[in-house]
This record gives C-alpha cells, structure tokens and sequence, in this order.
C-alpha cells in the first residue's frame, strides 16, 4: 500500500521510519511494474488470500494485486469514477466494487496508484480462497488480455481445520498446473533451493508482524490493529512477502513498537495519538476505503482502539501459529492458502473473534458489514448474536462498502459507533451513567 | 423569592425538535416542540423557551392544584386559563407574522400597490386573530399543535378568498406568506411568561363563572407566585440526529438510541423491546429491566420506509401528514407495495392513480410497506420481546400502528404493545433522565 497514515494526515504529522521504509518499497514496486515491459520483466495478476508471491519471486515474475489497486483507488477518490465507468459497461449496481473498480480503471487506461500505466498480464494466476468472485473477476480480465490463466482451487475448510488430502490436492495443482505455467511464462525451471531461501525470509519477517499485532494486548494498545493493522499487513499481504526489504520492514516496523510499549504509549494516528484509550474494540469485516480518515477518526475521537481485527488475517493466520515453511515449500504454500479467513467457515471465524476478544480483554466488537462484499459478509448477523452469546460482550453493527463512495454515510455510521459505544459506557457504568 | 431546580432533555430530530422538562423527581412538568429548522440553534432555542414556558404554566397549575380554598374552581379556571395561555402565545405569532408580512411588502417589486397589499395584509391577518379564537375555544380540534400549520392553512384559505388575478395575486400573497412564516419561525419570543399568563389570566377571570371571580385575588395571587419563580437549569442532555450542533460539551451528548430506550423505560417500564421510526432513521432496541440499551440495529445510509417517506407522499397527496393514517384505515383492499423509496415516493403513487388505485387502498400498502422494513429491522435486532413500546412520530400514525400490530402478532406471536400519547417525546424524555442522573451524580 502506497498511501500511509502520514499521508492521509497535514504535513506536520509524524511519520515513523517505517512508514517511510514501506512507502519507498511500493513505490519502486509500482516503478519497476511500470517498467517490466520494456525490461521485458514478466508480470502475473493473482489476488491478495492465497498468494504465491514465494513462488512468482522465485520465477523472476512481478505481482499484480487488484484488490490493492482498487483499495488505493478508494484512498485516492478515484474509485466512484471507476465504478460509474464500469457501470457503463453493463456491471450491475449490486456486483463487487473491488471489481468494478479494476474494470473501470482498466478502461481509463488502468493507470495505476503511483500515476504510471499498469503493464497487461502475461499471466492470471486464480488462486481463489474463499472468494469465488475471484473466478467471475479473472473471467473478465480474461476476456480483456490475451494470455494464459493458472487455476489453483482451494477447498474451502467446511471441518473448520486443514486436512492432509487439501494439501495433497493443492500440492498436485502446484506441480501440474501453476509451476508448469510460471516455467512458461517465464521460461525459468521451477528452482525450489531459490523457493526454499524466500520462505526463510518470510518467516522471519511473519515472527516480526505477529509479535507486532500481538503488541496490542498491552494496554494501552501501542497500535491499532485494525486502522493501523490494514499498513502493517501491506508488505506481508502483497508483493513483499520472501524478500530482503519485507525482512527490513518488519524489523523496523518492530522495534517502533517496542519503543512505543516501553514509553506506554497508544497507537499513532493521523490525528496524533489519542489521549487515553477508552475502549478497547475487536473488528470483524474489511474497512472503507474512500473515507478511510473519516472512518479512523470516529473512532480516534471516542478513545477507541481496535486491538484485533479479522481483515488484517485475510492474507492468512500468522497469529494462529503458521509459518511458511522452508523444509517444505509446496506444502506450505497449500497450507498458507488454506489458512486465509476467508477460506474458513463461520464456526471457526466465531472462534477466533472470540479468543480476540478474551486474549486482547476488548470492551467490544464491532462488525463493520460491507454491502458488496458476500464472502466477509454473509452470516455476519447470525456471528455477532453468536458471540454476544458466548462472550457476553455486547457487539457494534455498521455497514459501508470497500471503495464505492455511495455507500458511505459518515452522520449513519458515526451514529451507530457513538451509539454502540456510549452503549458500552453505560454497560460498564452500570445504570448510573 | 422561591426556586425551581429543573433537568431538560432536548432531542434534535430532522423533522422536529422537542424538549422534556422534568423537576426533582423525575416528573415531566413541561415540554416543548418545534419544526426543525436549517438552523438548529434557533429551534432548540425556540423549544426550550417554549418548555420553560410549559414549566411555569404546571407550576402555576401546582399551586392551584395544592391549595385547598381553590378545589372547586380548580378545573374550570385551569382549562380555561390553559386555552387563553395557548391563544396569548398565538397572538403573540400573529403580530410577529403580520410585521413579517409588511417586511416582506417593503420590497421594490410591490411598490406600485403597496398601500392595497399593506390593507390587504392587515385584514388577513385581523381575520386570522378572530379565527385565533376559535382554534382554542373548548370544543375546538385542532389539525396540529404548531403555529405555522395553523396559520399556513388560515392564511392560505383567506389569501385564496381575497387575491384578484388582475389586482394582488395569489401568488404574491403567497411568496409574502413565504419569507414572513420564515422569519416567524427562527425568531424566539424570549421569557415572555409573565406577560402572556397575566393578559390569558385577565380574559379568563373576565369570562370566569361567578364562583370563580369570587377567588380571583387568590388565584392571580398564586399565578404570580408562579411569575416571580427562578427557574434553574442545573443539567441538560442533548440527543438526535442534530445532536452535534447543540452547544453543550460533549459528555452532555447522547446517542438517541441510548434515549429512546431509557424513554420508552421510563414510559412503560416492562418494554424490552423499543422501535423508533423518526424522520431519517429507523431503529430496533432491545432494553435491559433498568432501561439500558443492551443491542440495537439501525437502517442504513438509505432512509426509505422513515417518517420523511411519508412526508412526501402527503405532499404528493396535498395532506397533512397527521391525515394520512386515517385515510388508510378507510381501505378494504390493501394494495402490494413493495418499494419504500422516497426518491421514487412520488412516481410510485401517481403511476397507481393513474392505475385508477383508491387512494386509502394504496395508503394501506404504503404503510405496511414501512412496517415491513421496520420488521426486517426488529429480525436484526434480536425480535420482539414482550413487552414491546413502538416511538418516534410515527407511532402517531394509526394505519402504521394497525400494520405493526398484525405483523408482529404474525411473526412474534401476542405481545404487549406500548404506545404513548406523547410518544414523540420518548427521546428528549431519555435525555432528559440522563440529564437527572447526572445531576444526582454530581450532588
């Protein structure tokens, strides 16, 4: 992600090193994209849940992530032009916005976050987990280049827990239909030492985002792990994961924090850092990203801190205890793509907001459902009656959307959060508030 | 010199504006409402000077009401002292509006009659005086309890009467009307209490039976007991959907979900489940016994099915709002709705029309089209729990109590429903208990 919380604030905001470090790395990922056709560098389009940057590294191919398109898009009040555009092409009102925006953006000559036009894919790697938009989303994009698709299927965890013939069945994939692909398109051999020293790198750089995260059980939090959580999973979720620079990152990244626990200080927003930390909040579902500082800062304004949250797990569950695993590239890979949120079943989501929402001792949770997106969404008001049942903690409901800028109502949504909190407060307070 | 300690709620709503007054006890001992306006420092002005205005008046009633000499003219003398208190306060607006009105005239545009419109002007509004009276006698039903919609209908049925398409037209009397009911309405009377309650006192006792002009003395003794009171205001609580622009700190701010549930508490202590349908949103709450807000749904950014919806379809329909329900209730064959939109409100009801559609037939669908929306809401929300108090202004209206009523009974099964007379006040009542708890709190 290129825009960071120092951007979306004044001038005088503090940026920290790794705010910097991250917006310098995408940023010569953007350039070297832009670049990739004349340095005749191949490039794969594939999606944020389950990929394979390891893999794609270790072929020389450049990623393509079009969720993080669309998402910089909404960041950048683009993405209701790109919408309307896409609209006009015949995409109904109801279909993803995600999608709507890559497609509109692909017709105003997908240029891309940094300004510089996005190369055409040599290949759309569909790795689909969880989100089987995904498939109608590469269909289309099909439709728009001319090249080649890999097809990975992930089966969805209806046991709510990864069994050894998933494995096996994603590793078969690997060997006979995405590792033969990347070879052509790259016309590199499949080199697994190269694969196995990327791994390395990722778990080394996964142990420094999880004791990052884990940083908010400190009270007060020295982050938000929701707001702030959507930038400390940027490197990690897209193009960075198996590289030296993510390493770098997630080291600085670290010892900011650590700085931050020992001075016992709150989480950095674009606002400064809130002056005392009144609730402590579990967020289930993505954010919106066209008034992402608006959305920020209901919550800055009330004390509210989110100390865990499901979107900053949709690129998998480090927390959870997995690791990329050098000893045993593909395997891990499957298990990587397995592990992603999404690809869980309600059940086993419950039960990991439930676990935040004890480990991080949150005051509540908030379900931010978003209208277009059916993976994140569906079941979502059966989960907060759920866990209000199995937590006794009373639970938050708003609605907005990714990046279509219609379906934010800032007066609604900073409604229910006042609402929903003074609701906590008075919970707490007992009937004297 | 006596004193009065008092707690005030006001709840900001997008259509009107309202404020609870409650004493020591908790008791409501005066209220006030308004249209909102643009400017909603005006309106909670206007409604908290019109509730202080109550509170005098209950306070005067108090006294009357505790001293035993005065038992047998008590209820007489205090309903009629009530009418003329009401009728000083109308005249009061009528001479605000007819200097509103010659304002308005002094534009060059009208120069060339000018003389004629001024006389035109005058003898409206002189009729609208004589029919003043009539809005408060005893047997008197009025349409609405606001100033504007009286006098808009009073001065438009006269202004129709006596334009003249070659001389003042009805369209100028009616850009006249226009400007002047503007500024009427954001202007504020100030404390003009003791003013008005002597002058509605002097025409009561002059009217007054025999057996009440005995105890005058002793009644305009303890109406001016109730004048030289100090009234003071030692905590207020501010909700609704204009809450942010009232100029109190921010820990004197409420949610109105928090409320209206701690109102409909208060109203009916057994309510576990609240539905508030107000002008722009439309919210599902679910109460604990205390009163406390234990989860609530909202509808989203898109206010169909709210009470503004059916805002519009009574302009469509040139009524009142207050006489759509009514007019349901006259349908035999309610029509499918199946869209609450309020942009698409007005072509939706014409196309029926045009259908040749009864009018109450289609009213009928309208309504439970609403209620529908409210019970997908209320689903959300958790159900509903018995007992169950429905709020906001739209419980005001009859065919959308009848549609709550058999829905809920087809998905929930019986269940208590509550509704208030005063219903509209649930969320500045809430407020206003806040604003009592935090005065016991702080003592």
């Amino acid at each position: 992600m290129t825009t960071q919380p120092g951007d979306l604030a004044p001038a005088d905001v503090s940026k920290e090193q790794s705010m910097l470090l991250q917006k310098e790395m995408i940023a010569r990922h953007y350039s070297a994209l832009a670049r990739a056709p004349q340095q005749g560098r191949k490039v794969v389009y594939t999606f944020v849940p389950g990929n394979l940057t390891e893999l794609l590294r270790s072929f020389e191919l450049l990623p393509v992530l079009p969720e993080i398109n669309a998402l910089q898009a909404g960041m950048r009040k683009l993405s209701g032009d790109y919408i309307t555009e896409a609209e006009k092409h015949g995409h109904s009102e109801d279909v993803c916005t995600y999608v709507k925006c890559d497609i509109g953006m692909l017709k105003k000559g997908n240029i891309g976050p940094t300004g510089e036009r996005l190369p055409s894919p040599d290949l759309l790697l569909l790795s689909y987990t969880g989100c089987f938009t995904f498939m109608k989303w590469f269909e289309l994009l099909r439709q728009e280049y001319d090249c080649p698709v890999a097809m990975l299927h992930v089966p969805y965890q209806a046991e709510g827990r990864i069994l050894p013939h998933h494995v096996e069945y994603i590793v078969k994939q690997l060997r006979t239909e995405v590792i033969p692909k990347l070879e052509q398109v790259s016309g590199r051999r499949y080199d697994e030492d190269r694969l196995r020293e990327s791994l390395r790198l990722s778990a080394q750089a996964e142990d420094d985002l999880v004791w990052t995260l884990e940083a908010a059980k400190n009270i007060p939090s020295p982050i938000d792990a929701y707001f702030g959580g959507v930038y400390y999973i940027g490197p990690m979720f897209t193009a960075f994961r198996g590289t030296p620079e993510g390493v770098t990152y997630y080291q600085t990244l670290r010892n900011e924090v650590e700085d931050r626990v020992r001075k016992g200080l709150g989480p950095l927003t674009p606002e400064g850092t809130p002056e005392k930390e009144r609730y402590r909040l579990v967020v289930e579902g993505p954010p919106n990203w066209t008034n992402f500082r608006e959305f920020w800062k209901m919550f800055y304004d009330e004390g509210a801190v989110v100390v865990a949250s499901s979107y900053t797990k949709v690129g998998g569950l480090y927390d959870r205890g997995f690791r990329h695993d050098p000893a045993h590239p593909l395997e891990t890979l499957a298990e990587y793509c397995l592990g992603c949120y999404t690809n869980l079943g309600l059940p086993t989501r419950l039960e990991l907001l439930r676990q935040y929402i004890h480990d991080y001792r949150a005051d509540g949770f908030i379900i931010n459902s978003i209208k277009s997106c059916n993976s994140f969404s569906v079941g979502q008001l059966l989960m907060l009656r759920q866990l209000e049942q199995s937590t006794g903690v009373p639970g938050g409901f708003i609605e907005s959307d990714l990046v279509d800028p219609r379906y934010f109502s800032a007066a609604n949504v900073k409604n229910r959060i006042e609402s929903y909190l003074q609701m906590l407060e008075q919970k707490r307070a007992g009937a004297t508030a | 010199m006596s004193e009065l300690q008092i707690c005030m709620g006001i709840d900001l709503g997008s259509t009107t504006t309202k404020a609870v007054v409650l004493n020591d006890a908790g008791e409501v001992i005066g209220r006030g409402i308004t249209n909102s306006r643009s400017n909603y420092d005006v309106a909670c002005q206007v409604v908290r000077e019109e509730a202080l205005m109550r509170t005098r008046f209950s306070l005067t009633r108090r006294t009357i009401q505790f001293d035993p000499t005065l038992a047998a003219v008590e209820k007489p003398f205090l309903s009629a002292l009530e009418r003329n208190f009401r009728l000083c306060q109308h005249l009061d607006r009528l001479a605000c509006l007819r200097q509103a009105l010659h304002h308005a005239a002094e534009e060059p545009r009208y120069h060339a009659y000018r003389r004629e419109l001024d006389a035109m002007l005058d003898e409206i509004v002189d009729t609208m005086v004589e029919l003043g009276a009539g809005h408060f006698n005893e047997l008197a039903v009025r349409k609405s309890d606001f100033f504007r919609d009286l006098a808009t209908a009073d001065y438009m049925q006269l202004a129709e009467q006596r334009s003249d398409p070659g001389g003042i037209s009805f369209d100028t009397l009616c850009s006249l009307f226009d400007a002047a009911i503007l500024v009427v309405d954001n202007s504020t009377s100030g404390d003009s209490f003791t003013e008005q309650i002597r002058a509605a006192l002097g025409s009561t006792l002059e009217h007054a039976t025999p057996a009440v002009k005995l105890k005058a003395e002793e009644l305009r003794s303890a109406v001016e007991s109730t004048c030289s009171t100090t009234i003071l205001e030692v905590a207020t609580v501010g909700t609704g959907y204009g809450r942010q622009r009232l100029p109190f700190p921010k820990e004197q701010i409420r949610s109105e979900i928090l409320c209206h549930g701690l109102g409909a508490h208060a109203m009916f202590p057994g309510t576990r489940t609240a539905l508030d349908i107000g002008g722009q949103d439309t919210k599902a709450i679910q109460v604990d016994a205390d009163g406390l807000v234990v989860s609530f749904q909202m509808n989203d950014r898109c206010a169909a099915g709210c009470g503004r919806y059916l805002g519009y379809i009574a302009d469509e329909m040139k009524l009142g709002l207050h006489e759509l329900g009514p007019l349901a209730d006259q349908s035999h064959s309610r029509i499918k709705i199946n869209s609450t939109c309020t942009v698409f409100a007005g072509a939706e009801l014409r196309e029926r029309l045009s259908l040749g559609q009864r009018r109450e037939d289609i009213l009928a669908g309208l309504h439970r089209a609403i209620i529908l929306r409210a019970m997908s809401l209320l689903a959300r929300a958790g159900g509903v729990k018995d007992e169950f108090t429905f709020t906001g202004g739209v419980a005001r209206n009859s065919a959308a109590v009848k549609a709550l009523r058999s829905l809920v009974k087809e998905n929930y099964g019986e269940r208590v429903l509550n509704i208030s007379a005063d219903s509209i006040y649930t969320g500045a009542l809430g407020a206003a208990l806040f604003a009592l708890r935090k005065k016991e709190a702080d003592a």
